[in-house]
């Protein structure tokens, strides 16, 4: 098994088909742009799939896995297999710039790699750009969100209400 | 599930993994539409699933070693109490929100430190785990040590229940930092966290957090113990008769 995080590897014709797999909690992100897929393998006809939790008790994680399978049957694979690895841990570095345009669209702001603000006691985060304005004046409202992978912010210019995909 | 009275060293300390968190993961949970505000509300309830998706994938291996067709729903659902092996700090009452934050204070000390470590572990299974929660763990233990902060040095009530808090859940500390024999084996084979080294780590830790919070130490040096080797405190059974109600009243039910 070859872990990596790019695809111009072996295989093309099912990453192909992965990239049309969304996260069904961000359905305008496929789960190759989420950075989750380590690895696809071929043996003996069966096509094996390796992906990495992104927060440990993220339940989306099984609909990911039944909606990688199901896709590929569809496809015409008859046998799949999709392997969960921990090792090494996902990271939000993995997620691909095309990514992160579709979940600024998506009116989500995407992870900075800034994470200092984040650990620090009292930190203050970096500047979230507001995806719906554009404005650098926003403040956060609630670390936690609607999803774990996610905190609240508000936009002081728009008024809007938006979600920040944390840096992991 | 069988009716197991003792482990094997290394299956004794995946559960001690795995019980911290499924039962500190429980218990925050019993704050979802409870909390003092919305906004605690959900970090709560996101930490209660941090904590579950921790111990699931400790539970796994813990099914893994003992074999005999156990999965990790067998191993959560079909223990009884003298089986769990979690410390006795987690399964203590929500109380007050003060009391909630000061348990996960103390919980999340130790367990920032102890998977710091834990990563080095010759276990790759172990290892890998620890770095997977390390990242969750670090926003866990943030939250709890603003809050003990802000409360602590707030207004005259929030300070004196968070000393109140403190006073009551400070005995439960001194189990997660004391080795036992199982500690100790571990840790001679290269696959446990040497509690001697992290102690000091978490009680420094500690100090700062509670002086920036106009807190006192508690002075009392006594140190309760138990839940480690499977000795709970009366609170663990009702969390149980909860937790595994449904496997109990419809045994093998699926969704």
């Amino acid at each position: 098994m070859t872990l990596t995080t790019d695809k111009e590897i072996k295989h093309p014709e099912i990453w192909e088909i992965l990239e049309q797999v969304k996260d069904p909690e961000i359905p305008v992100i496929s789960v190759v742009d989420l950075g989750i897929i380590r690895a696809v393998d071929k043996e003996n006809g069966k096509v094996i799939v390796t992906i990495t939790p992104t927060y440990s008790g993220c339940p989306a994680m099984s609909v990911i896995r039944l909606e990688i399978t199901t896709a590929l049957l569809d496809a015409g694979f008859k046998n799949v297999e999709v392997v969960t690895v921990l090792h090494p841990a996902w990271t939000t570095k993995w997620m691909s710039e095309k990514g992160k345009k579709a979940l600024r669209e998506y009116g989500i702001a995407p992870p900075l790699d800034d994470q200092a603000g984040e650990i620090e006691l009292f930190g203050e985060m970096p500047a979230i750009q507001c995806p719906h304005c554009g404005s650098m004046n926003t403040k956060m409202t609630n670390k936690f969100g609607s999803t774990p992978c996610k905190s609240l912010h508000q936009c002081n210019d728009c008024l809007e209400p938006f979600d920040y995909f944390k840096c992991h | 599930m069988r009716a197991y009275t003792s482990y094997e060293p290394l299956t004794e300390y995946v559960l001690r993994c795995a019980d911290n968190t499924l039962v500190l993961g429980h218990r925050i949970s019993e704050w979802c539409g409870h909390g003092p505000i919305l906004e605690q509300d959900i970090a709560l309830t996101n930490m209660a699933l941090d904590l579950l998706g921790q111990s699931r994938m400790y539970l796994k291996y813990a099914a893994e070693l003992l074999g005999h067709e156990e999965t990790e729903d067998s191993v959560a659902f079909l223990r009884d109490a003298m089986q769990f092996r979690n410390s006795l700090l987690v399964e203590q009452p929500n109380g007050d929100f003060a009391h909630t934050i000061v348990r996960s204070l103390i919980f999340d000390s130790f367990h920032y430190f102890f998977s710091e470590q834990l990563i080095r572990s010759k276990d790759q299974q172990l290892a890998d785990i620890a770095a997977k929660s390390l990242k969750e763990i670090t926003y866990h233990r943030k939250f709890s040590s603003e809050w003990s902060i802000r409360l602590g040095d707030g207004t005259e009530e929030s300070n004196r229940r968070m000393q109140t808090a403190i006073d009551d859940l400070w005995r439960y500390k001194g189990e997660l930092l004391t080795p036992d024999e199982i500690d100790n084996e571990m840790k001679e084979k290269g696959i446990g966290v040497d509690l001697n080294l992290i102690a000091p780590s978490v009680d420094n830790y500690l100090s700062q957090v509670l002086s920036r919070a106009n807190l006192q130490l508690p002075q009392d040096e006594f140190m309760q113990k138990g839940g480690k080797q499977g000795l709970h405190s009366e609170h663990l059974g009702y969390i149980l008769a909860e937790l595994q109600f449904m496997q109990r009243a419809y045994p093998g039910l699926n969704w």
